[in-house]
């Protein structure tokens, strides 16, 4: 393999301590815990990027008689599966984590919430599930986790529809506020993390906050779990620190002919070659040549793709996976598909893109929840960089 | 599905009458016949005390809640963009000759229902299908027709 | 939480409760937000995003109707940000509506075109959508048409049927750009649970829901010579039709409306309220008989509490949701079959009218009216016994077609006989007054003394509490209900079939103690009916309760067993009540339904 950006080995890396770190951190206190977490500058790895140990502190503060846990393992963002593989591969890590969270925050329940099209993954899981539960009873610890298993809708990897999903509705977001720390799951408070972000937990309280903080540049701290499809010859997982340029990634990742990296997943970012020098991956900032947010897609295009049949395949997908409530997402995803279609036909002129940006950007602004919002992400990087691309 | 009543009774005592056990029973009952029936949701809904169009808006809403009949056996292929990109099209041209039928079809035997499906998770090794709960991955329209044949003999061994 | 938050909306200060949201803040100082899929009777969806407003600081904008205010806010209602996204939103939502507006029934009254009036001016919009969904409309119910290629998911429908009334006959299913309004398996509606209450036909802000309308067929049978046809008012329209005919909230109409419906050319021109009068005593009787029955005689099997019978959409509720409980219902027809009935038989006898010349039009403040006079056990006559069914809306349609100045006509009176009315019947109208007009009357017929309450005004009944209880002390009854001596009468009355349903559950459970229950379909009673005019609100419906109970003030009789026309047509022809001819002409049965 090439030299080049610094392969880490936290999550993946093979040890069973679950037994010896539960122990130590149920020996210290929650605050201790929590100011671990905080200062380890852990944030979500679902792509959010909301600070773990803040989340984790405002449910501990919520009232509430009952608390729930909930690792959102509903990956469905296209180009995603680092966390089917964290849940393979470590699923006591994610437990552990989870069961930390359950005693710092006041919760005795757990949930894994299983996209339908990993239910493959049961078997072991709920293996996994059951040793942990007994090491749990062991050390007297109430805390149970149960598998919640989706049934086709990415949507529902949005927190607030998952828990609509779970409580026997149509996954529907919520308006918000209230947030999930507060109402949740049964309108009771509830953590809500991403598989990796709990995997990560696991190493913090293992290693320290230091280790974490070390890694990566500011405001992005630790390593990140990278989901890398597309056009590669080394498609597949892998652990990276933050703060990496585009320029990089391509460089190691590449074929040698990459035109332009999607960040994020369809809901995320486009960056065409002559930006990947200037893009740097990690939280802060939008597109600003700064740097991107992720929950770890990067799917990499050369120069033989049609971004046009791209982003016709991304507006494909929001077509379908919109929950259809609110009328931006609802309609404004169909008339994006439409409209790129039509122009693409010369059915309308390009200056219909202008009109369809600024419907992107509206939708940006009013959609209720994130899908919606981000819909604009890939469509104004991609229609803005690659417009020749799009015109009949 | 016979004795509709008796078995959604079953279930609803598996998951509970919780409006919570609205997505497990519904899923089980489409695990176990491919297809999640009129007669079923009536009984559901009757079972959990809301009402059937509570329970059909729910079904609807999530896509592998099916409310026509499925084959033995429903091949979702991927259709998201890098499983488009390694040959997602070829893998579905190679399905529909095999089983001589057409995306969204059932095989006249009741052994295959081919579909389409969102992005699986499966991105660094497609183009990748689902046949049932279980992954295919890396395919090619060889791999296809072996994994088809293979299917087919399991299908014939549990006949004869 | 008497605790207060100040806030600026565009530059003005307000100071507002805790947990107010942005959208009522503003309306408090007169700010107006547009909204689609907020309703005052429903909760909050947040889903049309029309309403948006900008909040400083903030790059998203949020949606008023379902965010709270927080100290120091300030919100701007009309940025060019929110103006542009509101237009757009607007021209999303005329990209999926088939806006066909000058042939559409919901013309000039369409929340979508009013909008559009507003924002969208002569420019080319999106691509429109309808053409590539199928459409089709369902036009089998009786009652309700539903048009989903007008339909802008604005779920208002949804929770109307769901929450408000708890009849689930209507849902959210599919997702993405397949999401539609549907019912089970989208059926039809006239084969689901509907009870044809027309509630969300009341609060869809489009023709995606609309009455199925008989305009048409009225026309003709008045165009027709050979036809002599009659029409029925029943009490809720007049308190309410001036409203569809630029009128405000609250005006009673019933001379002009009379006027009207004579210049419209309808031979005869009659009163439901006549034939609510005739309700009251038969369905006043048949409480004291089943009073008897389980008081005195110790009679098994017979059912109370008693529940009123007069409200189809309750009916079709009842049939579906209890069918084991069909026998708490009273056995006496509503109004409009009452009526109908003895049109055919005893009027068109006194008038010398061969009965299948008679055609025979009721106007209801409802929709599912037209459910019940199409139910095949409304043919005591021999023939339909109500031909068609119009709303009060389509009253003002066909008031407006006929080219009538309705504000300027002077008063007339209704025809005689089964025109002349009380103010018991008058109140039919409200929640709570069949129960105050059968309490006049019983109470009367019982003790043989005027109901103790001053100006015969039962206020414990009245009002728009969702439940109310009231009960009366008989003491010294007349010989011939002795046994009512002591006995507290308990009376329930619920407006709403979510409230309904829970009186229900109560009498499921043997928690209910009552001797009679008054039920009705519709928030506010048949005032609130799903054929009154646009819009609909609780302020309005309290307006419209006021008039029906100053019309009944104001009214010479005030007991239905004093109207001089009812008394006639016992003499006449009906000879008792609940006798013979009264059981085949004026009870009718139930049929149980599928629960889902």
């Amino acid at each position: 393999m090439k030299k080049g950006l610094k392969r880490l080995d936290l999550i993946f890396k093979n040890e069973h301590d679950c037994d010896v770190i539960l122990k130590k951190s149920l020996n210290r206190s929650n605050e201790e815990l929590v100011e671990d977490l905080i200062s380890s500058g852990l944030k979500g790895r679902g792509g959010a990027g909301f600070p773990t140990g803040l989340k984790w502190k405002l449910t501990a503060e919520a009232p509430g008689d009952e608390k729930y846990v909930i690792c959102n393992a509903d990956e469905g963002e296209p180009g995603t599966f680092k966390d089917r593989e964290i849940l393979s591969s470590v699923p006591h890590k994610v437990l552990t984590g989870m069961a930390i969270c359950g005693r710092i925050v006041g919760a005795q329940r757990g949930f894994i919430y299983l996209r339908g099209e990993y239910k493959f993954l049961i078997p072991e899981l709920q293996k996994a599930i059951n040793d942990f539960h007994e090491l749990t009873d062991k050390m007297k610890l109430p805390f149970r986790v149960e598998i919640f298993t989706g049934a086709g809708a990415y949507i529902c990897g949005e927190e607030s529809a998952l828990f609509e999903s779970m409580e026997g509705h149509r996954g529907e977001p919520r308006n918000k506020p209230p947030y999930p720390t507060d109402a949740g799951y049964r309108n009771r408070p509830t953590v809500i993390n991403n598989v990796e972000t709990l995997a990560h937990t696991y190493s913090i309280l293992k290693y320290g906050p230091e280790k974490f903080r070390d890694l990566g540049v500011k405001d992005s701290r630790g390593s990140k779990v990278f989901s890398v499809s597309g056009d590669t010859p080394i498609p597949g997982i892998y652990e990276l620190e933050f703060g990496m340029t585009l320029q990089k990634f391509v460089d190691d990742f590449g074929d040698g002919d990459a035109k332009a990296v999607q960040v994020g997943g369809a809901a995320g970012f486009c960056v065409p070659r002559k930006k990947f020098d200037k893009t740097v991956i990690g939280y802060q900032g939008k597109l600003t040549g700064i740097s991107l947010p992720t929950g770890g897609s990067m799917m990499i295009f050369n120069s033989s793709r049609s971004m046009y049949n791209v982003l016709h395949n991304y507006l494909d997908f929001f077509v379908e996976e919109s929950c259809g409530q609110c009328t931006p997402c609802r309609v404004g995803t169909q008339q994006l598909l439409l409209g790129i279609e039509a122009v693409k036909r010369g059915d309308k002129s390009s200056q219909y893109l202008e009109k369809l940006l600024e419907l992107a950007e509206t939708m940006r602004v009013t959609a209720k929840c994130g899908l919606g919002q981000s819909v604009a992400n890939s469509f104004s990087s991609i229609v803005e960089n690659f417009r020749e691309e799009m015109i009949y | 599905m016979p004795h509709t009543g008796e078995y959604i009774k079953k279930l609803a005592e598996r998951h509970g009458r919780r409006l919570e056990s609205l997505l497990p029973i519904l899923e089980n009952v489409y695990e176990d016949h491919h297809i999640i029936p009129e007669d079923a949701m009536v009984e559901i809904a009757r079972e959990l005390d809301v009402s059937a169009a509570k329970v059909y808006g729910t079904a609807t809403f999530y896509s592998f809640l099916e409310t026509s009949k499925g084959g033995k056996y429903v091949i979702r292929v991927c259709k998201t963009i890098t499983c488009m990109m390694h040959g997602k099209n070829q893998i579905i041209k190679e399905l529909e000759e095999l089983l001589k039928i057409n995306l969204g079809e059932t095989t006249p035997d009741g052994l295959f229902t081919l579909k389409e499906t969102n992005c699986l998770g499966q991105c660094h090794r497609g183009p990748a299908m689902l046949i049932n709960d279980t992954p295919y991955t890396e395919l090619t329209p060889s791999k296809v027709r072996d994994i088809i044949n293979e299917y087919r003999l399991i299908a014939q061994k549990s006949a004869s | 939480m008497d605790e207060k938050v100040n806030l600026k909306i565009d530059n003005l200060s307000v100071s507002v409760d805790t947990g107010t949201t942005i959208l009522e803040a503003a309306r408090k100082i007169n700010i107006r937000i547009p909204t689609l899929c907020h309703h005052e009777d429903l909760c909050v969806a947040g889903n049309c995003r029309v309403c948006v407003v900008e909040e400083s600081g903030m790059g998203r904008l949020q949606p008023a109707c379902a965010i709270p205010v927080s100290e120091g806010m300030e919100i701007h209602t009309n940025s060019m940000k929110v103006r542009n996204a509101r237009k757009q939103i607007i021209e999303l939502l005329i990209s999926e509506h088939r806006a066909e507006c000058t042939t559409c029934y919901k013309n000039g009254k369409c929340e979508l075109q009013a909008l559009s009036n507003e924002y969208i001016v002569g420019e080319s919009g999106f691509l429109p959508l309808v053409p590539l969904k199928g459409y089709t409309i369902d036009e089998f119910s009786p009652s309700i048409i539903k048009d989903d290629s007008k339909c802008i998911r604005c779920q208002r429908c949804v929770r109307t049927c769901d929450q408000l009334q708890s009849v689930g006959a209507l849902t959210v299913a599919h997702k993405g750009g397949e999401m539609k309004i549907s019912t089970f398996f989208d059926k039809p509606i006239y084969e689901v649970v509907c009870t044809n209450c027309g509630q969300c036909v009341n609060r869809c802000p489009t023709g995606a829901l609309t009455e199925k309308t008989y305009i048409n067929e009225v026309w003709n049978a008045i165009d027709n010579p050979e036809k002599f046809v009659v029409v029925q008012t029943a009490p809720a329209v007049r308190i309410a039709l001036g409203e569809a005919l630029d009128m405000e909230p609250g005006e009673i109409v019933t001379g002009k409306m009379v006027a009207a419906l004579r210049r419209m050319g309808f031979n005869a021109v009659l009163d439901t309220d006549w034939s609510a009068d005739l309700t009251i005593i038969e369905e006043g009787n048949e409480l004291l008989q089943r009073l008897k029955r389980v008081l005195k005689d110790k009679e098994p099997g017979v059912k109370i509490p008693m529940t009123t019978s007069c409200s189809p959409g309750w009916i079709k509720f009842i049939e579906h949701t209890f069918p084991d409980f069909l026998e708490h219902l009273s056995t006496a027809k509503s109004p409009q079959q009452m009526f109908g009935a003895l049109a055919k038989t005893f009027y068109a006898g006194k008038i010398g009218v061969e009965p299948s010349n008679m055609v025979s039009v009721s106007v209801m403040p409802c929709t599912a009216k037209k459910f019940e006079a199409n139910r095949p056990e409304m043919r005591a006559s021999g023939y339909q016994d109500v031909d068609f069914v119009v709303t009060t809306r389509e009253l003002a349609m066909m008031i407006k077609q006929a080219g009538i100045d309705f504000r300027s006509l002077p008063d007339d009176d209704y025809d005689t006989i089964m025109g002349e009315s009380t103010g018991a019947s008058v109140i039919f109208g409200a929640t709570g007054g069949v129960m105050e007009a059968a309490l006049r009357t019983v109470y009367e017929v019982v003790t043989g003394r005027e109901i103790p309450f001053d100006g015969l005004n039962i206020m414990p009944v009245r009002g728009m509490e969702n439940v109310r209880e009231a009960s009366l002390k008989i003491e010294n009854p007349l010989p011939e209900w002795d046994f009512l001596d002591g006995v507290e009468v308990k009376t329930c009355v619920a407006h709403g079939l979510s409230n309904a349903k829970k009186v229900m559950e109560q009498v499921k459970n043997g928690e209910a103690d009552y001797h009679f229950i008054e039920i009705m379909a519709c928030p506010g009673g048949c005032l609130g009916g799903g054929g009154q005019p646009l819009p609909t609100s609780p302020e309005i419906r309290k307006k419209r309760a006021e008039a029906i109970y100053r019309e009944d003030a104001g009214k010479k009789i005030r007991k239905s067993h004093e109207n001089p026309e009812i008394i006639q047509v016992y003499e006449e022809f009906l000879v008792e009540p609940l006798g013979h001819k009264s059981h085949e002409l004026l009870h009718t049965t139930y049929t149980p339904r599928n629960r889902y």
